[in-house]
């Protein structure tokens, strides 16, 4: 959910953007982090772990854990908590380790 | 190859200090940081900050990180590179590999270094700790104050130190609720300010508790439910003491570590200190590691507070400058007035456990 009123802050959001999810079509705002706009459209299960495929959400949000790595645009392993969104970008949920083209 | 005279890597309360000064003594700074923009933890902080009025204690966070990079951008001698993350010191030549924006890279040869990186969160352990909606308490400030986005709608906040206090009020802030905050220890590490903001709006605090286990959704997979127990004078968990939140987000606010990977690429002598938040560099009054122009400041160099990070900032980019031979006859006093401020700021009792891990590192 995004905050429309804060008491405190305001948000200068980039242009409204379309991308996919797994196929499925999403909108957010060019510029933000993937990971803010898939968990603004209630998405929060970003990766399955590599040996016992447990469900992984972001946990730091910084670029420092791994813990959000996903398929953009058919790359594997790219951290969506600081990669920005983009128009158009085709966004899937990694399965195991992913592989280099 | 990119040549700087002083690469400053963290463009926090920290390394804006250390590139001002810096500057302010004439070198020629490049501030290298990997968000898009400067300010570092302060960017999140919506609350009136503490300490005294030489680090604008009584502002709130964001507006200090705005004075600070205004005057950066302002300053002739200093360059800023934004979306650049410093991913690798190499010690035979001393060049930092920077990634700039989306796979670009540039390697830097720099005279002096400041490493200005700050912290990152720590973890705790219980079962199902991995599950999509558990966050550090970091990651939830990021995504809700920087990006407007909430993290869910029910909080556990794990945590009563001043980190697990302020967030609690900025997911009310933001129109979130908290349904409890709990600590294992025996009494609230923050401050009375902040726990009492908290208290008021009815969030009850928990201490001698801590996380039995979460559970998941089974559609989706995430968080729905998250079990404490109690916590006896030893420590131990005691059963039959469980209580149940049915919450799809748990934000772990346990404690930050020095974010100090550069330092351990670069062979500086590190020591584990505790009350510093971990791995530590060895440095000297200069704020200069045992490697000789590599310098830190801030939480990297011992996890505390903006205020200090500040005086050691300056401190830093004083010194990193003066061993380039930038000193109008000034430097002596700056330098002294810096370690007259830190001194003071981590005088009383809220500094004790602060002055004992430098003694310990001094040792
Ligand atoms: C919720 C909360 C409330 C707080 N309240 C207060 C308060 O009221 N008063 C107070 O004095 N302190 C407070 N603090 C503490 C204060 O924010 C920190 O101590 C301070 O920000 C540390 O400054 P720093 O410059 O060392 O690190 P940071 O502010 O963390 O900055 C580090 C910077 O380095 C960058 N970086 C890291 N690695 C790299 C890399 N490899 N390459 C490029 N860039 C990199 C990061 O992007 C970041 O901008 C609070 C902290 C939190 C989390
Ligand atoms: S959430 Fe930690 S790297 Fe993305």
């Amino acid at each position: 959910m995004r905050i429309e009123e804060h008491p405190i802050l305001t948000f200068d959001r980039g242009r409204e953007v379309e991308f996919t999810f797994n196929g499925r079509k999403m909108k957010g705002y060019e510029g933000e982090p993937i990971a803010a706009a898939l968990h603004a459209n209630g998405v929060r299960v970003l990766s399955y772990s590599k040996k016992l495929h447990r469900p992984r959400g972001f946990y730091c949000a910084i670029g420092n854990c791994s813990s959000c790595l996903m398929t953009v645009n058919g790359e594997p392993n790219v951290r969506v908590c600081t990669e920005k969104l983009r128009e158009g970008m085709v966004i899937e949920t990694q399965q195991g380790r992913g592989d280099l083209k | 190859m990119k040549h700087a005279e002083i690469a400053v890597i963290g463009g926090g309360p920290a390394g804006l200090m250390a590139a001002l000064a810096a500057a302010e003594m004439g070198a020629k700074v490049t501030l290298v940081d990997r968000n898009s923009r400067l300010g570092g933890q302060l960017v999140k902080q919506t609350h009136k900050f503490f300490g005294s009025e030489k680090e604008y204690a009584s502002i709130r966070g964001i507006d200090i990180g705005r004075i600070l990079a205004t005057e950066v951008h302002k300053n002739p001698n200093i360059e800023t590179m934004l979306n650049s993350t410093v991913v690798a010191y190499y010690p035979d030549d001393g060049v930092l590999g920077i990634e700039v924006e989306e796979k670009k890279w540039v390697k830097m040869k720099a005279e002096r270094i400041v490493v200005a990186t700050g912290a990152s969160e720590k973890y705790l352990l219980f079962e199902n700790n991995d599950l999509p909606g558990i966050y550090g308490a970091g990651a939830v400030q990021t995504l809700m104050n920087e990006h407007g986005v909430v993290p869910g709608k029910n909080v556990l906040m794990v945590g009563a130190g001043n980190i697990g206090l302020i967030v609690s009020y900025q997911l009310m802030q933001a129109g979130v609720n908290v349904k409890a905050i709990i600590d294992a220890a025996p009494s609230i590490g923050g401050y009375w300010v902040h726990a009492s903001k908290v208290a008021r709006l009815g969030v009850p605090i928990l201490t001698s508790y801590t996380v039995k286990a979460a559970y998941p959704n089974e559609m989706t997979g995430a968080l729905e439910r998250a079990v404490i127990w109690r916590v006896d004078d030893r420590w131990q968990p005691v059963p039959g003491t469980e209580k149940v939140f049915n919450v799809d987000v748990m934000c772990i606010a346990v404690g930050l570590s020095p974010l100090a990977e550069l330092l351990w690429q670069a062979g500086c002598k590190m020591m584990y200190v505790p009350e510093l938040g971990g791995h530590v560099p060895v440095r000297n009054d200069n704020m200069e590691t045992t490697v000789s122009g590599i310098y830190v400041a801030g939480d990297v160099a011992g996890v505390e507070e903006a205020s200090s990070a500040m005086m050691e900032g300056r401190l830093a980019g004083l010194s990193a400058a003066k061993s380039l031979g930038y000193d109008d006859g000034t430097y002596e006093e700056k330098k002294a007035e810096a370690l007259k401020e830190l001194e003071n700021l981590r005088s009383g009792p809220v500094g004790g456990k602060i002055r004992k891990g430098l003694a310990q590192l001094a040792s």
